[in-house]
Formats: C-alpha cells, structure tokens, sequence
C-alpha cells in the first residue's frame, strides 16, 4: 500500500518536470528567432521563415521517425543513406514508365517508395531483434549498403527524373502551397499528429517507452520485445520514405550526396527535442521544434555577417550546445 | 597489271606489319582512378573505361587495365596488386591523395614503369613522366572575365564555394582576381560543399539577404542545379546569370540550347583522364614523345562548340 503512495507522488512530480522539458526547446526557438531578428531584420519575413519550415521538413519528418527508434532504446544511423536509396529507386521507377498516365504514375511511385522504406526499415529492425547486433552497428552496416547501392544505381552520378510533364505535376508536393501554408508544412503536421496520436494514445505507444526505459521489466510484462522494435524501425523506414516524397520534387534527382549526414540531423533533432537519448522518453513535437531550430541556425548563419564563412560551423555547433543548456536549465527548475 | 601489284604490295606490306605487330611483346597500361562516388568521378570512371576499350580495339599490341578504388589506402593497395601480378609498362593514376600515393608510386616508377599523373600532383614532381591537369584557375578566372563583360564593369554577385581543398581554392582565387578591377562586387562568399541541396538553401539565404543580386556564380554545376531551382521558386527576375563550372551535361545541354540565364559553361572535364591514357598509350604505338606537363585549358564553352565538351552517354 504505501508503495503505491510513493509511486503516486513520484509520478506526479515527474509531471511537473516533464511540462517543461516538453516546454523547453520551444523557449530555445523563440530565443533563437528573436536573435534572428536582431541579426537581421530579414530574417522575420514571412518569405525567409517559410522557406525555413519548408526546407526543415526532410530532417523533421524523418526525426519524428527516429523518436520512435530512440525512444524504444534503438539507434538509426542509416537513415540518410536511406532517403538518398529511396529516393534514386523512386526515381528510377518513374523513369521506367512501367505505368500509364502521370497522374497513375505518381501515385504508384509513392507506394513504391513507401514500401521501399518500410522494407529498408524491416530489414534494419529484424537483423536487430533476431540477430541480437547492437543498433549502431547494424545500422552503420546498412548505411554503407545503402549509400553504395545509390552510387551504384547512379553509376557515381545522378539520377534525375527524365520526365518533365511528371517533374512538372510532382514539383507542387514541394513548391506548391495550401491557403497560403507550403505543402511540406503541411506533411510535417499530419506526419506529427499521428505520431503523437500514436505515441501518447495507443498501447503501442506505451510499449514503445516501456521496451526503452526497461527492456527487462516489458519483458516480464508480457510485451514482445522484438516485435515493438521492429515495428519502430518500419516506421523509421516509412518516415523516411515520406521525407523522400517530399525531397524528390525539390531537384527531381538523388545523387550520392542526397540525404549525407542527415542521420546526424535528425539524431540531434530528437535530442534537442527532448527524447532521452537511452530511451525511455519520447517527445514528438519537441522533435519537429528541434529540426526547425537547426535549420533557424543555418539560416542565421547566412543572413549575418557575424562570422566568416570559415567559422560557420563552429558557430553552429556552439548555438546547438547552448540551446540545449538553455533546455536543461529549464527542465531543471522547479 | 598495275593494279594487282599494288594489291600485293598492299597485302604483303600489311602481313609484314601484323607479323611486326606479333613479335612485339604486348605493352600493359594500368589505370588507376578513384571510384564513382560523385558526379566528376564517375565522369573520370566513364571515360577512362571509354579510352580503355577505344585502344584495346585499335592497338593489339597495348592492353589497358583499369582498376577504381574506393579510398586512398585502397588505391594503394591496387596499384601493388597490379604491378605484383604482371609486368606493367606505365601507370596511369589520378591520385586520392597526393601525400599517401607518393612513396607507393615512387616503387612503380623505380621498377622501370612509365608514369603519368593526372588532375592531383604527387608530392614529388620528379616521379612523373607525365601530368596532365585542368587549370581550376582558369574555371574561375574564364567565368570572371565573362560577367565582366556582359555585366558592363558592375553589379552585385554572389558566390557559392565547394568543399575547403586545394580545387575550391583556385577557382575562387581566379575568379576574385579576375573581377579585381572591375566594380563588380561581391555581396557574400560561403561553402556549400558542391552538393545541390545545401546550394538550394544558401540560394534561399542569400535571396532572403540580398535585394537585388545581379548574377550568381556556383563553382560546380552540382550546386547550380540547386541554386536554378531557388531563382526559379522565388520568381525573382533581377538575376541576370547564374553560371556553374565543370562541364556537367545537364548544364552543356542548356548552353547548347541558348539558355539566357545559364549560356556559358567552363570546363575542367572528367575526359582529362582520356587525354592522359591515350597519350600514354602513344609512346608505345607511335613512339611519339610525351614527357612533360600538359595543362588543359578551361576555355569559354557557348553554344557554338558546347558539342566538343558534350557527352550524352557519360553519368556527368
């Protein structure tokens, strides 16, 4: 009995610090966007910030993905060698003609991709589980692979979509907008309302965290393991996958820097965002708000002339750090 | 009469040639280049697999091998293989690195074999027989030269750099003496890592920074693929030119079409490779002198003779 006071009680003060560890990163973005306007005046145009959130989709999609991985005690790092396949596969589908019609076309290539991530996300997720590999190097192995197969699809150079009337029907999905909103807003949105939904709502979800904070103790609950982390990593795949139907119509090529280092993005992205690193705790929008302040970052960079074109990284690197001790401080307080 | 005698001669002469021909020993020509991992490299792979099958055709006499490799060690390792396996009578190598290739190659020339260096020098001059090189100044400074013309002396730029190397370096210092006197000026200067899509962004940034830009100059035609696209989806009309460098042929084919915006090209062509195999190869077939440097040029490609420098078959 008095067990469970103490539970009770914990759970609620942990309650308390979850609100603002959920709170922090977007306190660490409005800091950022005001530093932004001080920099630069044209930072705050509604142009200059809706190119950043659109071109913060790719990363942020596939980091919504990655929160479900981290968040169940598993790593990605194959993910950006994954868009760059995806993407050349895709491409190479819709070169082929093998359906009549753009419009028929499109829309069976986007399946196509679809399964192509999720297969890639399978096949990463059960030569983890079954095979018992550590994430990181099993997921290093297939970042390899995956990066090869593209160069080697590519012939080392790039794949491009040889169609113009289907380059112009698909250019929308990056260029296009809605009342006013850029279409890849719009699919980070959707993707991040049923990731939560899933996350936060559906036992799923709560496997997914139990299997991170305590692979034993899920175990012993009756939860299957193998099958939660699995299901992760597909979708992982499938993220990638739209992130890729996204990315496709921006150039309209994969090449075999397409998606280079982006695992890295989007593993910070998560970070950032507030997903513990060793599992155990997920945060969905956190995540989104963790892409877009890396791409703000980026973007500030450029509209200064703070720093030389030399420093830039450094620059980058030392905001990343210091949005993260602004996140912790919060989290900190009580 | 007349003319069955010169038939004999003909065919007499000819089986004396293909008797020569025999009873020379069959020179081997080894190629090594770096793998397909980029646009330019897998140009380099194309056309040195091009040169390779056109003289195994023509020559009988010269067998040309070539062997990419993924990184410097690898490379290494390679051109041990090679001259382990079979006597070599030259090496071709367009080095990973100058610094780990050098003592490696130095142990091939000191078998006896001919080398020829393409592209990347070694740290020592003295191993070459032959170095045949693109003149990345010149990308820079033939590009300058041009929107100092057509800009009339003046305008605002901006500048898109590649990865911090060597070849980055040149370009830009050709292209900043160049427009040195002139008032051009440039607004902003930053990496984007020759890749399309951080040229996309830097586009974005630069078009949200800047006002009024009156051409834009991306040192590779990677990354102006991505800056075309930025222009295009801001619908800004001020921009004047955007020009690239390489020779890539999705950008040859718009100089070829008159592209307002894009209607010149410089090259520092992938096919230097071919330069480089064939004239190795021409010592063994012709006995023509080849010892020395050859520096190809990067001249002004337009639309009259984009179709030199126009490969519809190769990846880049």
């Amino acid at each position: 009995m008095s067990e469970t006071t103490i539970t009770v009680s914990e759970t609620r003060r942990s309650w308390k610090d979850v609100d603002l560890r959920a709170v922090a990163p977007f306190v660490a973005l409005a800091v950022l966007l005001a530093f932004g306007t001080i920099v630069n005046p044209n930072f705050i145009g509604i142009d200059n910030l809706l190119n950043v959130l659109t071109r913060s989709a790719f990363i942020a999609i596939i980091a919504v993905g990655a929160t479900f991985v981290i968040s169940a005690g598993g790593l990605d790092l194959s993910v950006g060698s994954m868009s760059a396949f995806v993407a050349g596969t895709m491409i190479l589908f819709m070169n082929s003609g093998a359906v009549e019609g753009n419009l028929a076309m499109l829309a069976t290539a986007m399946v196509f991709a679809m399964g192509v991530g999720a297969l890639c996300g399978l096949a990463n997720g059960l030569t983890t589980t079954i095979g018992r590999i550590e994430p990181f190097i099993v997921t290093l192995g297939t970042m390899g692979i995956f990066r090869a197969l593209t160069i080697y699809l590519a012939e080392g150079g790039s794949i491009a979509m040889r169609a113009p009337d289907l380059r112009a029907l698909y250019r929308p999905v990056y260029f296009g907008n809605i009342f006013g909103v850029p279409v890849p807003i719009l699919v980070i949105i959707v993707v991040a309302v049923i990731a939560a939904f899933l996350l936060y709502r559906t036992s799923f979800g709560r496997h997914v965290i139990a299997v991170g904070s305590n692979e034993d103790v899920a175990r012993y609950s009756g939860i299957s393991v193998e099958r939660v982390r699995t299901l992760t990593y597909i979708i992982q795949g499938l993220c990638v996958a739209i992130a890729v139907l996204v990315y496709v119509p921006r150039l309209g090529a994969a090449t075999p820097t397409t998606g280079l280092l982006w695992e890295l993005q989007a593993i910070t992205a998560v970070v950032i965002g507030g997903t513990a690193l060793r599992g155990g705790v997920g945060r969905v929008w956190g995540t989104v708000c963790g892409a877009v302040i890396l791409e703000v970052v980026g973007n500030i960079m450029v509209l200064s002339d703070l720093v030389s074109e030399y420093l830039i990284g450094a620059v980058q690197g030392a905001i990343i750090i210091v949005a993260m001790l602004v996140q912790r401080s919060l989290s900190r307080r009580r | 009469m007349k003319k069955a005698s010169f038939l004999t001669v003909a065919v007499f002469g000819s089986l004396l040639l293909g008797g020569v021909a025999l009873a020379q020993e069959k020179k081997t020509i080894a190629v090594s280049i770096p793998a397909a991992d980029h646009g330019w490299t897998a140009g380099v792979v194309y056309h040195a697999t091009a040169a390779a099958k056109e003289i195994n055709a023509a020559f009988p006499n010269v067998n040309v091998v070539v062997k990419t490799s993924p990184s410097a060690s690898a490379q290494v390792s390679a051109i041990e293989d090679l001259s382990a396996n079979k006597q070599m009578d030259a090496l071709v190598i367009l080095p990973h690195s100058s610094e780990e290739l050098t003592s490696p190659v130095k142990a091939i020339k000191d078998n006896g074999s001919f080398v020829t260096v393409v592209d990347r020098g070694l740290t020592d001059p003295t191993i070459q027989d032959l170095y045949v090189a693109g003149d990345n100044i010149a990308v820079g400074a033939t590009t300058g030269k041009f929107l100092v013309d057509k800009l009339g002396g003046k305008g605002n730029l901006v500048v898109l750099r590649g990865i911090p190397t060597v070849i980055d370096d040149e370009r830009i210092k050709g292209f900043q003496d160049a427009i040195k006197d002139s008032g051009l000026k440039v607004l902003d200067i930053q990496y984007a890592n020759w890749n399309s899509d951080e040229a996309f962004k830097l586009m974005q940034d630069y078009l949200a920074k800047y006002p009024h830009i009156d051409a834009v100059w991306a040192n590779d035609d990677d990354m102006l693929l991505g800056v075309l696209e930025a222009i295009n989806q801001s619908g800004r009309k001020e921009i004047k030119f955007a020009l690239g460098g390489n020779g890539m042929k999705e950008i040859i084919e718009k100089v070829m079409a008159n592209d307002p915006v894009t209607p010149i090209e410089t090259p520092y062509p992938p096919s230097m490779i071919k330069t480089a195999i064939y004239m190795t190869a021409a010592q063994f077939v012709g006995q023509a002198p080849v010892r020395g440097t050859v520096k190809l040029d990067a001249p002004l490609i337009t639309a009259d003779n984009a179709k030199e420098y126009y490969f519809p078959e190769s990846p880049f």
